[in-house]
């Protein structure tokens, strides 16, 4: 029969809406709720030394909402207000400086999409298949637009050493401090020391008012409440270095230095948190691929763990350093898939299979797992996470 | 090109803030600490989360143990068997630790809690004391056992070119399934719920409403943010547990030393009495003046306000928590 929707005059179609101002500064609407940022309690000891989840498998296109964007904290997001802000610039420099936040507002100004990869994003999966959805396994990623002053700029106010062999050693305001260390050459080419983020101020869980961006590189350097950049002969090698962001090869020896993440992609629905609900015929089939290297020049979809492969459609050109999302405009016979995606940047490089990464680096790297992942689509739609043969 | 932005820095902001300790000991505070000592600043500042032996408490980091594990299915990372500087020890520790309580230590008191660290993992001996002067003679047993970056040349040939398209395996299996473990948290229903629901379960709790009416909801507020300070190891309000410390729920007219299934000190768990606020108060602003032998490893608050307020927010917390 006729759709009552259609037929019957709704309320919507009849009374009024809210107001402007209703909300000054909105939310997405109670329907979207479970749009949300998740976390693994078992995972760490405490939350406020903890990470959580970028809702991937609810999100489309390419810019992720600050308001979901997954979190890493060591002593907690603190509060730190514009007026209290400062950045210092030390070390071999000729003038040692300080910033207020004002001062930076008035260097000139760059705008770069970048996405942001904690070096543990699917880190659980090494041993095997454990958490089952695409938020748990890939959502320690974001992806923005950021505003702000290249590290450059600032390096070049306080007179630094800008030879080739020199460190930088940057630094937050928060108690862990989270200090790391960059080699020069790298500061000097595209780090951005940012102040906005989806042109809105970072929000407090992000660094407000002030992080850096390490474009490509594992998020841990992406200092957040940046208030301190040191100009140094050589790496503090301090705890986030070596205790930890460090990967250790079958043999027990340990890889250090490991900056740049691989190139990477995932399908994000259907997933696990993101069942197909609509039957056989025409099916979207989407993801997203990202490579520290650069561009993304092409991902490959399989249906069938991996025997065949068809070329996925681009939404738009990759970018360097961000997110791009893929899809496969597709016909769903209602059978069962093994649902996978492989990367290819502008380097030439391949997403490995987690086989192949298990054979290089063995079982217990915990981070830079940039693995092809299967998802087990069965007849009723739902998706499992799988490891295959 | 300059800009002429900012004002320089001056020795004293750059002293404060430039902490850093290299490996090759560029950085270092003068002074020294023993095991000794370092044994009983261990246990008061650092065991509540990391064991009185660097053993590690709950999911808490082990500091000690390890040794030869690193090739193992489970390797143990610690400062013993895996970090290869022991200025990062200092460094971290003088920088950003306790938890919650951060850049409280002195100098030497680093110096003693890292030569302890040493000592737990069997490094040094018993009468060792570190200094400024020997640091960089400690031998690190993992300082050979990392290498630089080798993915260029490991890696990228071998995972470049074009990929196969058609035929690329003759068959495929399942070999694991996630569900199997089932470690997936679940999506609450309080998060999936809607919005008619959390309306219609709003007010419930009636009770606690009347009780926290005495509570200065903003003094409480404020202790809010007070016991951020506190919350590395205690919980308060609904589902509060015990962690590193007792949990809160109803502290103020609660037995001292009365929360079943927590290990107190000695002290606490004879000293009979309740909790009034008199004596919260005083526990807050010197927790170990106030009861001598306290296993709470923090130096106390000492903005009086500040007590005030924490006070405040446990008891409407507790409240909430009905």
């Amino acid at each position: 029969g006729p759709d009552p929707l259609i037929t019957e005059v709704q309320p919507w179609a009849q009374g009024l809406g809210d107001g402007v101002d209703a909300t000054p500064y909105g939310l997405p609407i109670e329907f979207e709720s479970d749009v949300i940022r998740r976390n693994v309690p078992w995972l760490t000891a405490d939350p406020i030394s903890s990470i959580n989840f970028t809702p991937i498998h609810a999100l489309d296109g390419t810019i992720t909402p600050q308001g979901c964007a997954f979190e890493r904290h060591h002593s907690g997001a603190i509060e730190l207000a514009k007026p209290d802000y400062r950045l210092m610039v030390n070390g071999l420099v000729e003038k040692p400086l300080v910033f207020t936040y004002a001062d930076l507002e008035r260097f000139p100004r760059e705008n770069h999409v970048y996405f942001c990869e904690c070096a543990a994003n699917t880190g659980m999966e090494w041993a095997g298949a454990q958490l089952n959805g695409a938020q748990f396994t890939h959502g320690m990623i974001h992806n923005m637009e950021y505003t702000g002053v290249s590290l450059r700029t600032l390096l070049e106010e306080a007179g630094a050493d800008l030879s080739g062999d020199k460190w930088v050693y940057v630094e937050g305001a928060d108690a862990s401090s989270n200090g790391r260390s960059i080699p020069m050459e790298k500061a000097l080419d595209d780090v951005l020391v940012a102040f906005k983020a989806n042109g809105e101020a970072l929000r407090k869980e992000h660094g407000y008012p002030v992080r850096l961006v390490v474009p490509g590189w594992e998020g841990n350097m992406w200092v957040k409440w940046l208030r301190r950049i040191e100009v140094m002969d050589g790496p503090v090698e301090s705890r986030e270095e070596t205790s930890k962001y460090t990967d250790v090869m079958e043999d027990g020896s340990a890889r250090k230095w490991t900056w740049v993440m691989d190139a990477k992609s995932v399908v994000t629905s259907p997933s696990p948190q993101s069942p197909i609900t609509h039957g056989a015929g025409p099916l979207v089939i989407t993801g997203l691929a990202w490579s520290g290297h650069g561009r993304i020049t092409r991902v490959d979809v399989s249906k069938d763990g991996g025997m065949t492969w068809e070329t996925a459609r681009l939404a738009r050109e990759g970018e360097n350093k961000a997110l791009t999302r893929f899809y496969l405009d597709t016909e769903w016979d209602g059978s069962e898939m093994l649902l996978q995606s492989r990367a290819m940047d502008e380097t030439g490089y391949v997403q490995p299979t987690k086989a192949q990464l298990r054979e290089v680096r063995g079982l217990n790297s915990v981070y830079h797992n940039n693995c092809i992942q299967t998802w087990h689509v069965k007849e009723n739609g739902e998706a499992e996470n799988v490891e295959v043969s | 090109e300059s800009y002429g932005l900012g004002r320089e820095a001056l020795p004293e902001e750059i002293a404060a803030w430039d902490l850093d300790v290299s490996p090759d000991g560029t950085g270092l505070p003068p002074g020294s600490g023993s095991v000794e000592d370092g044994e009983a600043i261990f246990a008061e500042a650092c065991g509540a989360c990391h064991g009185v032996f660097a053993e590690g408490v709950g999911n808490w980091p082990k500091l000690a143990g390890g040794d030869g594990t690193l090739a193992n299915e489970d390797p143990v990372k610690t400062v013993g068997s895996y970090w290869p500087y022991l200025s990062t020890t200092f460094d971290y520790v003088h920088r950003s630790m306790p938890f919650g309580n951060a850049q409280s230590l002195t100098a030497d008191e680093v110096y003693a809690i890292t030569a302890y660290i040493l000592y737990s993992n069997f490094i040094v001996e018993d009468d060792f004391v570190l200094s400024n002067d020997n640091f960089t003679e400690v031998e690190m047993p993992n300082a050979d056992g990392f290498f630089v970056d080798d993915r260029a040349e490991t890696e990228y040939p071998i995972w470049s070119g074009e990929p196969c398209m058609q035929n690329c395996k003759d068959s495929v299996e399942i070999t694991m399934r996630a569900t199997v473990l089932d470690v997936t948290p679940e999506e609450t229903a309080e998060e999936a719920a809607p919005a008619a629901e959390e309306a219609a379960a709003e007010p419930a709790p009636e009770a606690a409403v009347e009780e926290t009416a005495a509570v200065d909801p903003e003094l409480a507020a404020a202790g809010e943010k007070v016991f951020r300070k506190c919350s590395a190891c205690h919980q308060v309000g609904e589902g509060a547990k015990n962690r590193a410390g007792p949990q809160l729920n109803g502290i103020v007219g609660r037995d001292i030393g009365g929360v079943d299934g927590f290990r107190y000190s000695g002290t606490m768990a004879d000293h009979g009495g309740v909790w009034d606020e008199a004596t919260l108060a005083a526990f807050l602003a010197d927790p170990r003046g106030t009861f001598k032998g306290t296993k709470m490893a923090f130096a106390g608050l000492k903005k009086e306000d500040d007590v005030a307020a924490v006070i405040a927010y446990l008891k409407d917390a507790s409240a909430n928590a009905n």
